[in-house]
Parts: structure tokens; sequence; C-alpha cells
């Protein structure tokens, strides 16, 4: 994509989310029981499924390079890694300032805490791996070995910890029991600008990934010379 | 059947070259039992508390200790090109990997069985009197760990920090084989039956068993092969 499109779609998400801090700073009711503090959800909830939408993406984006072999998936994958893993680390702090205040402790070792930790290291993991790796073949094919492991053992790592100890509050949205008016709409309207931020986050990551591997090709050439 | 074949040589191969040198297991069962002993100083080894978090000492220590042998599993073969010399021989990926994996497996299992009666004197458990499902749940959490750590093997066998790379991520990958065989492990070895409350780790753990074999053997031939 060009980089004018890009700084318009960003801007764009300024915008919105400027907007939705005015609504959820100043006209947003507090929660009858949690207070004032009960707003972090809304950018708690939304980069969750923000992480989680990247790593499912960078799923598809790794079962699609291992069958077609272009390069560009796995300039795909990596970017969404390290934006889902963003926003994986945003919604880990802003649950922990929560959960300072109402539990009395930023940690727990409950299922979903402990599922989003290891998630979290899985793909750090990745990250690493990819730098071990010289070769850009071999480096997206390893990488998408692990990347699709990942995927499939979150679940499980979940299950068990859940099997293990559980306390996390369970999310009300889809049951329409958010209890202070306004937050169940205002959930999906931050996720809006937040996702397009991460879509832009992801482009241009993408870009520079592309970028240094022309780089790499061209280094490669001129030692050749 | 051929397949079976091809496996169990290459289990034969790696097993009798480790026991002509027997490099991997010598500073396996070592390090298993310095973890041991390092254990006894964070945690006071004859009281009772130290007995209930006794499956989670020893597997920790197993961890530990696999991780060597895990390490040289594939990168043996890299002095000489061995391992392309193994890839370009007429078996599939699948089969080499599962010849690595036996192998791993009696490798990691002997560690274990050795070092669990230190382990017994040690901290004073009389560990024996569940023998038959504390070996069983031994085999199962055994068998997880090898089946991910030896994919992670061959993933990390032409990295520059594959010893370091290794552990980093088989860890976290094994966390639900792990724990289901700490949950079960310690009140094993404390002598309670294998029952109840304890059944459906043992089905967690069966299932992360039957998953990661099964993605392990679809995907081995990508990663060593293409």
């Amino acid at each position: 994509m060009r980089p004018r499109i890009l700084i318009l779609l960003a801007g764009l998400a300024a915008v919105l989310l400027a907007r939705n801090l005015y609504v959820i700073l100043l006209q947003l009711p507090d929660h009858p029981r949690q207070g004032p503090l009960y707003r972090i959800i809304l950018f708690h909830v939304p980069a969750a499924w923000i992480a989680f939408l990247g790593f499912f993406a960078a799923l598809v984006a790794s079962i699609l390079y291992l069958a077609k072999r272009n390069l560009r998936y796995d300039a795909f994958a990596v970017s969404v890694t390290e934006v889902g893993l963003a926003f994986a680390a945003a919604n880990l702090v802003t649950g922990m300032i929560w959960g300072n205040s109402i539990w009395g402790t930023p940690w727990t070792w409950d299922a979903r805490l402990t599922t989003t930790l290891v998630g979290c290291l899985l793909y750090a993991g990745y990250l690493m791996l990819r730098h071990a790796v010289e070769d850009p073949t071999e480096r997206a094919k390893n990488s998408a070995v692990l990347s699709i492991i990942a995927f499939a053992d979150v679940p499980i790592i979940f299950f068990s910890i859940e099997l293990w100890r559980g306390q996390h509050p369970k999310l009300e949205v889809w049951r329409g029991e958010i209890v202070a008016p306004g937050y169940r709409e205002m959930l999906f309207l931050n996720w809006a600008p937040l996702l397009l931020l991460a879509a832009v986050f992801v482009a241009v990551r993408m870009r520079q990934e592309v970028q240094q591997r022309e780089l790499e090709a061209l280094r490669r050439r001129v030692h050749a010379l | 059947m051929r397949f079976l074949r091809q496996s169990l040589t290459i289990a034969a191969k790696d097993l009798r070259s480790e026991w002509r040198t027997k490099e991997a297991l010598n500073s396996s069962v070592a390090f298993a039992l310095v973890i041991l002993l390092l254990f006894s100083f964070a945690f006071e080894p004859t009281e009772e508390q130290t007995r209930q978090i006794a499956g989670g000492l020893l597997w920790l220590a197993f961890a530990f200790a696999g991780a060597l042998i895990l390490n040289r599993s594939f990168a043996r073969e890299l002095p000489n090109d061995c391992l392309d010399a193994l890839i370009a021989a007429p078996l599939t990926g699948a089969a080499l990997f599962l010849g690595k994996l036996l192998a791993n497996f009696v490798l990691l299992a002997a560690v274990e069985l050795i070092s669990l009666p230190v382990f017994g004197i040690f901290y004073d458990v009389n560990w024996t009197r569940q023998l038959g499902p504390l070996l069983e749940v031994m085999a199962l959490g055994t068998w997880g760990m090898t089946v991910v750590g030896t994919l992670f093997s061959a993933l990390t066998v032409n990295l520059r920090l594959r010893e370091l790379m290794l552990p980093m991520l088989v860890y976290p990958v094994m966390l639900p084989a792990l724990l289901a065989a700490v949950q079960l492990t310690s009140p094993l070895v404390m002598g309670q039956p294998l029952a109840g409350d304890l059944m459906v780790w043992l089905r967690l753990l069966v299932a992360f068993d039957v998953i990661f074999t099964a993605l392990a053997l679809a995907l081995v031939e990508t990663v060593l092969v293409r």
C-alpha cells in the first residue's frame, strides 16, 4: 500500500480514538460497583480480540506459506505476529492495572492470564527463532511450522490451566449483561479504530520486511560481484 | 511395516552410538542429580510439604535433564554431514523422526529411572507404593516431552543459538503435558491410587501425546526435507 494511504488510515484511527476517549472518559457513567476504573475494559477486551485475530492470521499465513512457498505470506505472518504480540502485551498490562484495584493483586495464576502469558512467550520464541536463522526460506519454513504448533497448543494450555484453577471474570458481552449502559456498544466502537490501527501497523511492518529482503538480496549480489 | 522397521533401524543406530560414547546420558543423569541436590536447598527436603510438591520437583528435573538429550538428538548428526546423508537416505522424514523419537524416549526414560530412586532416598519418599500407575504416567509424560522436544530439535538443528533456543521453545509448548504429569505424579508418589479427579489429568496427558505425535509426524517432513 502507498505510504499516503497508510498515513490517511492512521489519521482516521487517531481521530476515531480521540472521539472515543472523549466519550469514554467524559460521557460514559461509572460502573455501579467497580467505579471509574471499569473503563479500562474498553481497551483490555478489544486488545485481546485483536491479538487473537493477529495470531489466527499468522496461522493462516503460515499454512499458506507452506502450501505456496511465497515469501510474501511469510512477511505477512511475521508482521501480524509482532502486532498481535504488542496488543497481547497491552491486554496483559491493562488487565494487571484493573486487577491491582479490583482483585487486590496485579497477577493471579488463573487460566486466561497464564495462557496469555504462555502464548506471549511462545510467539516471542517465534520472533527469536526468526532472528537466529539466516537463510530467508529456511527461516520462513521453520517459523511457519512453529506458528502452527503454537496456535494448536494455546487451546490445550488454556484447557489444562483452567482444569488447574480459575478466577478470571467471564465475558458478559455476548449475553448482554454488561452492567453500565453504553459500554457494550463502546466495546465494539473502540475495537474498530484499534483494529484499523493494527492493520496500519501490519502494513508498515510488512513493507519493512519486504524491503529488508530486497536489501539482503542486493547485498548478496554485491558480495557475489 | 517397512516404516516401522526403518524407524527401529534409526533408533537402534542412535542408541548404539549413544551407548558407545554415553556422552548425552552421562551428562543428563549428572545434571538431573545436580538439580535434585539444588532443590533440597530451595525446599526443606524431609518436610511433609515438600513431599506434596514431589511431582513438580521430579518433572522439573526431568525436563531440564531432558533438554540435554534432546539438544544432542539431531545435533549429533551435524559433523561429517550425517544429517544430509540421513535425509537423502531412502526413508521418509516421518520414519527418521520416529526413530529419533524412540531413541530419545529410551534415553530419557533411563535418566528418569536412575534419578527416581535417588530422589526417593534424598527426599525420604517411599515412591514404590503405586509403582505401576507411576511408571505409566512417567511413560506418557516422557512421550509428550520427547515428541515436542524431538520436533524442536529438528527445527533448531541449524541454528547458531541452538542450545538456547530449544528450551525456550520446548518448555512453553509442553506445558500442558508437564502440568498433567506433575498433577498425577505427586499423589502417586505419596501412595494415593490413580482414581477420581486424577483421571481427567490422565486423559489430558493422553490427548496431548496423541495430538502432538500426529502434528509432529505431519510437519516433520516439511521441517527436515523441504
